[in-house]
């Protein structure tokens, strides 16, 4: 067994340990901080592939990002140390099941199901990406690239529409 | 044995797992976001997995994680405003009480 193989299956019991804890803490600061966690496993686990711009779009985003959004959150909407009500047990049980079930089936469908693999295993170089992305060809991503930049204003300005005061409200305080 | 596509799809496929666990047991809109946010990065998890092991040098994989990483963004973002606005009418966040919209 190499340092590789090591840091792989030690990336992955932190994403899952961790993931765990997050859907399973009953203290919601402590559960964001898990969440945390297991995102900077699955960031761990892209550079461990060698898709170093992914890793560092994931961090980005979600670390940097998206966690602090929601322990921000956390702040506005709830007394931090409180522990949350525990689960109804009969919820609980239903979604281990689902769970569980779902689980073993895709792994039983992961074993019987022929991947081809590649033989030749390469990770795409920083320039690739982009020329690809801003390519207006038969394989370039230039529409789904404005589409998505169109859909980030409209959920910006959608965003500061639905968390602001209305006007009544402003005029009474 | 060396960890290939088999091994990340698993890991991939229990994360996704987990996420829906969370999203199915809790209760609080805020710990509900955190198991769809799971769910979404076991997706993009399998994409990039089958980008490179499978199709390696084709990058459709790699494009679908990044307009997936976008777009969970900004659903965040939406899902954090709606919150925050469901908190100050109701002055809680949990799903058993808001049913304003239900009649």
């Amino acid at each position: 067994m190499n340092a590789e193989n090591i840091i792989f299956y030690l990336l992955a019991a932190m994403t899952l340990v961790s993931g765990f804890m997050a859907v399973t803490s009953r203290l919601i600061f402590r559960s964001a901080i898990y969440l945390l966690f297991s995102l900077i496993g699955v960031a761990g686990l892209y550079f461990w592939m060698q898709y170093e711009f992914i890793a560092a779009v994931q961090i980005v985003v979600y670390v940097g990002g998206i966690t602090v959004l929601i322990i921000f959150s956390i702040f506005l909407t709830q007394q931090a140390g409180e522990a949350l009500p525990a689960a109804i047990f009969s919820n609980k049980l239903a979604a281990a099941m689902a769970a569980v079930f779902g689980l073993a089936l895709l792994l039983l469908q992961f074993r019987n199901f022929p991947f081809l693999e590649s033989t030749s295993v390469t990770s795409p170089a920083m320039k690739e990406i982009g020329s690809r992305m801003l390519d207006v060809e038969q394989t370039g991503y230039a529409l789904p690239f404005e589409l998505v930049s169109v859909l980030l204003l409209a959920a910006m300005i959608g965003c500061i529409v639905i968390a602001m005061r209305p006007q009544h409200e402003k005029e009474n305080k | 044995m060396q960890p290939g596509l088999y091994h990340i799809l698993c890991i991939s496929a229990a994360l996704f797992f987990i996420g829906a666990f969370g999203f199915l047991t809790r209760r609080n809109l805020i710990t509900m976001l955190m198991g769809l946010e799971l769910m979404l990065n076991s997706v993009n998890l399998n994409f990039i997995a089958f980008d490179k092991y499978v199709w390696p040098g084709k990058m459709d994989g790699l494009f679908f994680t990044l307009f997936i990483i976008a777009i969970a963004a900004a659903e965040a973002a939406v899902v954090i405003a709606i919150i925050i606005n469901v908190y100050r009418s109701t002055h809680a966040i949990d799903v058993e009480q808001t049913k304003q919209l239900k009649h």
